[in-house]
C-alpha cells in the first residue's frame, strides 16, 4: 500500500540538510528581552505588570483578554524596563513589555513542580495548559486550550500530532521528535485524557525515517497512539491537508477541526502541554531552526521567547555573505523582515537567511495557461481564473470561484512558470473580502 | 549586512522551470521529428523551417514595437509556433507561404487577440488552415522521396544516399484510394507527408521526452488516440483490423497533432477533467473527418475546431473545492 498523502501538493528542494542533524543548543538571552502581547490570534492580552517591576522566569506579565486570547509568560527575571509599543515581524508595532534580563534566571513560585498527570481532571489540565499562555506553535498561534475544549468531548476521534513539518528547511519539529519524543507521546497522551473516544495520531512525513523509528517504538504497546507515515509534500502540514492524510476526512474554511471530529496539535505544541501539566513550566521557550545559504553555521537553537533575532544570527556565527531577504519562518509562508532588532514569539519556527531574492529577480510574463496551479492547488482551486478576477479587483467573481477557501499556501506560486504573483494577489483579495464582510 | 533587506509577501522561493525553459523543452521535443524531416525531403525543408520561425519571431517583435508593449522576459513561444507550423508544411511549398503563415499565425491569431495566452485558437494550426484554405494546391503537393517498400530498415543504416526523388501522395491517402503502405516505413516515417509529421517514432520519442519531464500530461493524448482508434474501429472501413488502425494511428498529422498541437496549454483545457473531454472530441472529430471526410487528413481541423469550445469544456469541468459538500458544510 503506497503511503498516506494527500490529492495536490508539490515536492521542492527542502534545504533542511543545512541543519537536521544538528542538535539542539540552548541558547541564553544577552540583552533586554521583548514580549508583545499579541502572539496569538484572538484578542491582544493586557501587560498587568509595570515599569520597575521585578518579574521572574515563568511569570505572567499579560493577561488574556476575551475568550480567544492567550496570557504572556515572562521567560527570564528581571526588571520590567519598559511597556512601549515596538515592531514584530509582522512589521506592525504592537504593544510590548520589555524586560531587562538579570541574568539569574529566578522561577516563580511552583514553576517545574512535576505532577502526575494521571491524577488530573480535565478542568485542570484545560486550566494548566491555559496558564501557561500555549498557542499553536505551527505558525497560526490560535490559543491552545480553547482548540482543547471542543463543545462536545465525545465528538473526537482523533487527536493529531502534526509532524510533517512540509516547509523548506525547517528542522526544528524534526529535532523535537528525536530529542524529546517521550515529551511528546507524554503530552499527546495528556490530550488524550480530555478525549475518551478518541485515537492519537502522530504524522510523520517520510523524509524523517529516524524520527519514524523513534516515535513508532516509544507508542509500541501503547493501544491509542499510532504514528502514521505520509508521503514527503507541501503543504502536509496545513491543517486541512494533515486531517484528509490521516483520517481522509475533509474541511474546508467555514469548518473547524473539530467538525470533523479532529484535534490538530504542532509537535513543538505538544511538547509545551506535556511541560505545562506534568512538569509546571509554561511556554517559555521556542525550537527555532536558524538557516539558510546566508547563515555561517546553520542550527538549531532552543531559546527564550523575547529574546532578539540578533542574538540568533550572532550565535550561528553570523552571515557568510550578506543576505538580500531574511525570513521569519518558512520560504513557502513566512514573513519577510525589514529589521533584525525583532522579538522571538510563541509563533516563531524559523529564521531563515537567503543570500539571494530569486522570487524578486523572477520576471514576470503572460499566463500560457499551463494548468499547473490547478493540478497543485491542495484546495482545488482553479488559481488561473482566481487570478483574472483578483487583477481586476472583481471580489465577487473571485468568491464565485471559492477564492476565500484558499489558505495562502503559495504552491500556485510556487510553480507559476509565467512567475505570476498568484500568492500575492490572492492575500490582497482576501483581505480585501474579509474588510467587506467586517463593515457590514 | 546589506542596508535594507527585501522586503516581499511569501512565498520566497520558486520552481526553476520558467515559461522559456517550458518552450525550449517543447522545441528539444520536436527536433529529431524536425531533423528527420530535413534529412528525408533535403535542404529545402531546413530552409522552409528556418522561413517559418524567423517570421514568426520578427513578426512578434515588430508588432511588439508598433504597439509600444513592453518587453519583460522573452519566453521563446514564438519560435515554437513558427517550428510547428514549418514542419506542418510539406517540403516543397513556395518560400513566400511558411512567412504568410508565419506573419497570419502570429499577427492575425496570436497578437490580434492580445498576446501570448490570448489566442483561442493554436496559431500554428490556424495559419496552416488558413493556408489549406488559400493556397490549397501547393500546401497538398507533397514532393516525396519515395522510398521502396521494406527498404527502410537498410536505409537507416546506410543514410540518405540512394533516395529516389519521386513524387507521391501521402499514406493516408494511398491508403484511402486502396494502395499497400508498409506499416513499418510509416512508423519509422519513410513516407510522403509535411516535413515534421512523417516518422511517428520520433514524434513518439519526443513526446516520452515532454512526459517524463512533465511539460504535458498523457491525459489529452491518450484519450485523443484512444478515443480515435475506438472510432475508427467503429466506423472506419475495416473495423478492428491492428494494422489499418496501426497505420491510421501513424498516418497524417496525427501524433504531431495530439502530443504537440491539441495539448498546447493556451488552447487546451485547464481542468484536468475538461482535458479528457477535450481529447475524446478531437479523437472523435478526427475520426469523423477522416472516414467521411472529403480528404484523408482531419487533425488540424479537428484541433481548431476543438480550440473554439475549450471556454465550454472549462465551463462544466471547474474542480470542487476540498471539502465542499462534506456533511457539516454550510
Amino acid at each position: 500500500m503506497g503511503k498516506a498523502t494527500f490529492r495536490g501538493g508539490i515536492h521542492m528542494y527542502d534545504g533542511k540538510d543545512l541543519s537536521k542533524d544538528k542538535p539542539t543548543t540552548v541558547l541564553l538571552p544577552k540583552g533586554e528581552l521583548v514580549f508583545p502581547m499579541s502572539q496569538h490570534i484572538g484578542a491582544p492580552a493586557k501587560p498587568i505588570v509595570t515599569v520597575g517591576d521585578r518579574v521572574l522566569a515563568g511569570q505572567r506579565i499579560g493577561e488574556a483578554q476575551g475568550f480567544v486570547s492567550a496570557h504572556v509568560i515572562s521567560s527570564v527575571s528581571g526588571t520590567v524596563k519598559a511597556v512601549e509599543p515596538r515592531p514584530t515581524v509582522s512589521g506592525a508595532m504592537c504593544e510590548s513589555i520589555v524586560i531587562e534580563n538579570d541574568g539569574v534566571y529566578e522561577t516563580a513560585e511552583g514553576f517545574g513542580v512535576k505532577r502526575d498527570y494521571t491524577k488530573l481532571s480535565k478542568e485542570e489540565i484545560r486550566q494548566y495548559v491555559k496558564d501557561a499562555g500555549i498557542v499553536g506553535m505551527g505558525g497560526a498561534g490560535f490559543p491552545t486550550h480553547i482548540k482543547l475544549t471542543p463543545k462536545k468531548d465525545d465528538a473526537i476521534d482523533y487527536v493529531i500530532v502534526n509532524g510533517a513539518e512540509c516547509e523548506p528547511y525547517l528542522t526544528s519539529d524534526y529535532r523535537m521528535m528525536l530529542e524529546e519524543s517521550e515529551k511528546i507521546v507524554g503530552g499527546l497522551k495528556i490530550i488524550l485524557r480530555l478525549f475518551e473516544k478518541a485515537q492519537g495520531i502522530i504524522l510523520i512525513e517520510d523524509n524523517k525515517p529516524e524520527a519514524i523509528q523513534k516515535l513508532s517504538e516509544l507508542v509500541k504497546g501503547e493501544e491509542r497512539i499510532t504514528v502514521k507515515t505520509a508521503r514527503t509534500k507541501y503543504p502536509q502540514g496545513a491543517e486541512r491537508q494533515i486531517i484528509n492524510v490521516a483520517t481522509g476526512r475533509k474541511i474546508n474554511s467555514s469548518m473547524l477541526p473539530a467538525d470533523a471530529g479532529c484535534v490538530v496539535n504542532n509537535v513543538d505544541t505538544v511538547i509545551s502541554v506535556y511541560m505545562a501539566v506534568a512538569e509546571s513550566t509554561p511556554l517559555i521557550r521556542r525550537i527555532i531552526t536558524v538557516t539558510g545559504d546566508a547563515v555561517a553555521d546553520p542550527r538549531n537553537f532552543s531559546v527564550r521567547t523575547g529574546t532578539n533575532y540578533t542574538e540568533l544570527v550572532e550565535a550561528a556565527g553570523g552571515f557568510k555573505v550578506p543576505p538580500e531577504k531574511v525570513i521569519s519562518g518558512g520560504p513557502m509562508m513566512g514573513l519577510a523582515l525589514f529589521r533584525l532588532d525583532l522579538p522571538v514569539t510563541k509563533t516563531s519556527s524559523a529564521l531563515l537567511a537567503m543570500a539571494k531574492d530569486e522570487a524578486a529577480a523572477l520576471p514576470t510574463t503572460p499566463c500560457i495557461r499551463c494548468g499547473r496551479c490547478v493540478s497543485v492547488c491542495p484546495s482545488r482551486l482553479v488559481p488561473q481564473r482566481m487570478m483574472e478576477y483578483a487583477e481586476h479587483f472583481e471580489n465577487a467573481g473571485f468568491l464565485g470561484l471559492d477564492g476565500m477557501e484558499c489558505y495562502e499556501c503559495g504552491t500556485c506560486t510556487y510553480v507559476c512558470p509565467a512567475g505570476r504573483r498568484l500568492t500575492q494577489a490572492f492575500k490582497q483579495t482576501r483581505r480585501s473580502i474579509l474588510d467587506e464582510r467586517r463593515k457590514k | 549586512m546589506k542596508e535594507k533587506l527585501n522586503v516581499s509577501a511569501s512565498p520566497h522561493i520558486r520552481s526553476r522551470e520558467t515559461t522559456a525553459v517550458i518552450m525550449r523543452d517543447v522545441m528539444i521535443a520536436l527536433a529529431p521529428a524536425a531533423l528527420f524531416g530535413v534529412y528525408q525531403f533535403g535542404l529545402r525543408a531546413l530552409v522552409i523551417l528556418a522561413l517559418s520561425v524567423t517570421s514568426c519571431v520578427l513578426a512578434e517583435y515588430i508588432y511588439k514595437r508598433l504597439m509600444k508593449i513592453p518587453g519583460g522576459g522573452y519566453e521563446c513561444s514564438a519560435m515554437v509556433t513558427g517550428l510547428l507550423l514549418g514542419m506542418n508544411l510539406p517540403a516543397g511549398v513556395p518560400y513566400w507561404i511558411p512567412v504568410l503563415g508565419g506573419v497570419f499565425a502570429i499577427i492575425v491569431v496570436k497578437m490580434l487577440f492580445g498576446g501570448l495566452g490570448q489566442n483561442f485558437m493554436n496559431p500554428a494550426l490556424a495559419a496552416r488552415c488558413f493556408l489549406l484554405l488559400s493556397a490549397g494546391k501547393t500546401m497538398t503537393a507533397f514532393a516525396v522521396e519515395k522510398i521502396e517498400a521494406g527498404n527502410a530498415a537498410q536505409l537507416i543504416l546506410s543514410g540518405a544516399a540512394g533516395l529516389d526523388g519521386l513524387s507521391s501522395a501521402t499514406p493516408l491517402a494511398a491508403i484511402r484510394a486502396g494502395e499497400s503502405v508498409s506499416l513499418f516505413d510509416m512508423f519509422f516515417g519513410f513516407t510522403g507527408g509535411t516535413i515534421g509529421e512523417t516518422s511517428a517514432f520520433l514524434l513518439l520519442l519526443g513526446a516520452a521526452y515532454l512526459l517524463v519531464r512533465r511539460v504535458i500530461s498523457i491525459r489529452i493524448p491518450a484519450a485523443y488516440l484512444l478515443s480515435f482508434v475506438v472510432f475508427m474501429g467503429l466506423f472506419g472501413e475495416y473495423g478492428f483490423d491492428a494494422e489499418y488502425l496501426a497505420m491510421q494511428l501513424c498516418g497524417g498529422g496525427l501524433m504531431l497533432g495530439a502530443f504537440f498541437m491539441a495539448t498546447d496549454y493556451v488552447t487546451s483545457p485547464i481542468t484536468k477533467n475538461g482535458k479528457l473531454i477535450f481529447g475524446i472530441f478531437l479523437g472523435v472529430l478526427t475520426g469523423i473527418f477522416r472516414v467521411y471526410g472529403g480528404s484523408a487528413e482531419g487533425v488540424s481541423y479537428a484541433i481548431i475546431t476543438g480550440n473554439i469550445l475549450v471556454p465550454l469544456i472549462e465551463k462544466v469541468t471547474f474542480p470542487k473545492s476540498f471539502g465542499k459538500g462534506g456533511k457539516a458544510n454550510v
